[in-house]
């Protein structure tokens, strides 16, 4: 082997790591040193090909997997420097029908560009968001976001164009603007790849809030059990403040902004964002009573735009490509592109970001392949912990926000996660309210007490399903299951307790011979 | 445990200008800024309370005190929600009454009716049995409660002793000592069915940062927190005004 380096790319996305990724950069270093040049980029998100390998060659980035570190002496051997044939090639993923099929948008950049180098960041269309919003007014910003028609990608769906004009029509003064990094939806890892695969995006999508609304401070609150994301992030923001990109003269424009990180200390309710707040404020991580919103009266008590990871992340290329060409996306009021998450039994799961309206079927079975099990797909859960379970007979809905409210579910952080026909339905139900026991912050009762009392109630029923008796009787505790959603839906004070009976209900609803017997 | 002819309006006075609202039907006019609890409260039409109390902020975490207001989805927290001009606010519904025994219902699944020792004063037993409940349909032999203290009983304190078996974790008492008397001596530790009362690092209250200044038992709604006098000489029959001696502050006390 002679000649200048190859270029290789191998993804130090958390999920590829777990599925070797390290290892086989590891064997590639060792085998091929002064041959190849190691690119660790982010993950493509086909986390069933991982570790997946890249070779930059004349034709274009050929890429192999899954790859195996023992495989890598006869890869090497085989001519995988030129891009030549072998079992593991996969030919470049760009062409892939499962990634071709896919409108990124947010997620552009992933498992392409160098997490570390804004150079590869700006190479790709990086930070034209910003220069075009230092050259527009604060409220042409806000306006350019609520053309978009952007909603909040955590769950809640609040229009992000609005409360950015609720932060920027305060007075003047300290405002902040808060990143929910506190990805702890079951399932869900779109925030991870974003911080870990291209950090600059989220960086430069703060920038542009706080140009927007008049903050210079920004805070990402991200959780603990994301190192990999947190090391990226933090190699990123020096980066940034080196070369301008943050600071007190932003890009020479006498503009400032500087983001600070901040790590949770493993609760899921800091994920909710008033309870963020106070753990961001030192305290313990507690919901806050709304009004007043966070938007008036947030961090430190001052005006707080709180938006997660993907919402911020999507707002470069609005600023970039200019809220029509985003708005043209999607259907009715979900508008734009959705980075889904598939999960659970799947064949191939991933990040799959298309426009809203997507079916459910279409991304189970036409870009996961139906389950890994190869057992009959029995139902998703979407939205995470706290989102319903839908049948497979439900499958032809559309993932949009208001057709899945319309089947008394949620579109949450996007995350879907597939059960096939052997998953005990009753025991989900079991597992949303325990779920829910554990990580209540214990402030109000309906959470606090309820989950707990909704964990014995279905212990008891799963006891004595098939035929069991029991004391109290089974339709008791089948009514008193229903008056205690009752109770959490209407009487909590956060959506957590508030949101915990949409799965159990809809394990009732669409599965609820599974509490007779199994 | 305030005297029982106190009329508690749940939240602090507001003074701002004055808004006009209706409660049941009745017209109220109050300062801005004024809860609808206090408002309710004014107009006699009290709604049920537990973690509220007028000598401290509003908190919103018991979710008995639920209202319906006009043009509002669900049911906002009557503490937690202030005045607005022409609002329309019902206290009592049928579905009003169903949510709060639901909630009630929760805790008399871990607080028994009967169980304090100052029953007739404790708060949450009135208010249940107000509600028709004697007995919850959650409780059961194996119903799980939050978790004890190393002892469940402490009276290290020679004053009061704190059952954490009869605490609804209203956190009045943590605000009492934060609030009223700037102490910070205790706070809730622990998450879920596990959060409890804790002086300090989780030590028994005469080892903890608490001055026994007592504001926490007076604001504690059941006899989780009680006067070692109650316990042994009954509640007291009637009530007095009168001035602390103990120091030169003067401090008035009923």
């Amino acid at each position: 082997m002679s000649g200048a380096p190859v270029t290789l790319f191998v993804s130090q996305d958390a999920g590829a790591i777990a599925r070797g990724a390290d290892r086989v950069a590891a064997e590639i270093a060792r085998q091929a040193a002064g041959a190849v040049r190691l690119v660790r980029t982010g993950s493509r998100g086909m986390y069933w090909l991982e570790p997946v390998v890249e070779v930059e060659t004349s034709a274009g980035r050929i890429a192999y997997g899954p790859v195996k570190p023992e495989q890598i002496g006869e890869l090497l051997k085989s001519g995988m420097l030129r891009g030549a044939d072998h079992a593991a090639k996969l030919g470049k993923l760009a062409d892939h029908p499962w990634l071709a099929s896919q409108q990124r948008l947010t997620s552009a950049r992933l498992g392409i560009v160098d997490p570390a180098s804004l150079d590869d960041y700006l190479a790709h269309g990086g930070y034209a968001g910003l220069e075009a919003a230092l050259a527009m007014s604060p409220s042409d910003i806000v306006r350019v976001v609520t053309e978009s028609g952007l909603r909040g990608r955590g769950g809640a769906a609040f229009p992000t164009g609005i409360k950015w004009q609720t932060v920027l029509d305060q007075p003047a003064g300290p405002k902040y603007i808060a990143c929910n990094a506190d990805e702890g939806d079951s399932g869900t890892f779109a925030d991870r790849m974003l911080m870990e695969g291209d950090p600059f995006s989220l960086i430069e999508g703060m920038t542009i809030a706080g140009l927007a609304v008049g903050a210079s401070r920004g805070y990402v609150y991200l959780r603990v059990e994301y190192p990999h994301a947190a090391r990226a992030l933090a190699k990123a923001l020096t980066v940034a403040r080196e070369r301008g990109y943050l600071g007190d003269d932003l890009r020479g424009s006498g503009r400032s902004f500087d983001i600070a990180v901040r790590l949770g200390a493993g609760a899921y309710i800091c994920g909710e964002e008033t309870s963020m707040l106070e753990s961001l404020e030192g305290r313990r991580g507690e919901v806050r009573v709304r009004p007043p919103l966070p938007a008036i009266k947030g961090l430190f008590g001052r005006p707080t735009v709180v938006n997660n990871v993907v919402t911020l992340a999507s707002v470069p290329v609005i600023l970039a490509r200019g809220a029509e060409f985003y708005r043209d996306f999607g259907m009715g009021k979900s508008r734009g592109t959705l980075p889904l998450q598939l999960a659970g039994n799947v064949r191939q799961g991933g990040l799959v970001e298309r426009a809203f309206g997507l079916t459910v079927r279409e991304l189970v079975h036409d870009y996961g392949g139906g389950s890994a099990s190869g057992r009959p797909v029995k139902a998703v859960q979407i939205g995470g912990p706290l989102g319903a379970y839908l049948p497979a007979a439900e499958f032809d809905t559309p993932l949009d926000y208001e057709a899945l409210s319309g089947k008394d579910a949620l579109l949450g952080h996007g995350g879907v996660v597939v059960f096939d026909d052997q998953a005990d339905m009753a025991r989900m139900a079991r597992h949303a309210l325990s779920f829910c026991a554990i990580e209540s912050c214990g402030k109000c009762t309906p959470c606090r007490l309820g989950s707990t009392r909704g964990v014995e109630i279905v212990d008891r029923l799963i006891a004595t399903r098939n035929g069991g008796g029991g004391s109290p009787p089974r339709s008791a505790d089948l009514a008193l299951l229903d008056e205690l959603c009752e109770t959490m839906f209407h009487g909590s004070l956060c959506g957590l307790g508030g949101l915990t009976p949409y799965p159990v209900r809809s394990v009732l609803r669409h599965f609820r011979d599974e509490f007779e017997r199994v | 445990m305030y005297a029982k002819d106190y009329h508690d309006l749940g939240t602090p006075a507001a003074s701002g200008a004055s808004v006009t609202l209706e409660i049941d039907g009745a017209t109220v006019t109050v300062p801005a800024g004024t809860s609808i609890m206090r408002a309710a409260a004014l107009a006699d039409r009290d709604v049920p309370k537990l973690c509220a109390t007028d000598t401290l902020k509003q908190f919103g975490s018991c979710r008995v005190c639920l209202v319906e207001i006009e043009g509002r989805r669900g049911f906002p927290a009557s503490c937690t929600t202030e005045v607005a001009p022409g609002m329309k606010v019902r206290t009592r519904s049928e579905a009003l009454a169903k949510l709060r025994r639901g909630v009630l219902e929760l805790y008399v699944s871990e607080h028994p009716m009967g169980s304090c020792p100052a029953s007739s004063r404790c708060e949450l037993e009135s208010l249940a049995e107000q509600h028709g409940i004697a007995a919850s349909r959650y409780a059961g032999p194996d119903t799980a409660r939050h978790e004890h203290t190393h002892a469940p009983i402490d009276a290290s304190n020679p004053y009061f002793r704190f059952d954490n078996d009869l605490c609804i974790v209203c956190s009045r008492c943590v605000r009492a000592c934060e609030e009223t008397q700037g102490t910070f001596a205790l706070t809730i530790e622990g998450r879920g069915l596990e959060s409890r009362v804790a002086a300090s690092q989780g030590e028994p209250f005469l080892e903890s940062e608490c001055v026994s200044c007592g504001a926490c038992v007076e604001a504690c709604p059941t006899g989780a927190l009680l006067e070692k006098s109650v316990l042994t000489a009954g509640l007291p029959q009637r009530a007095v005004a009168t001035t602390c001696a103990y120091c030169g502050v003067g401090c008035s006390l009923i």
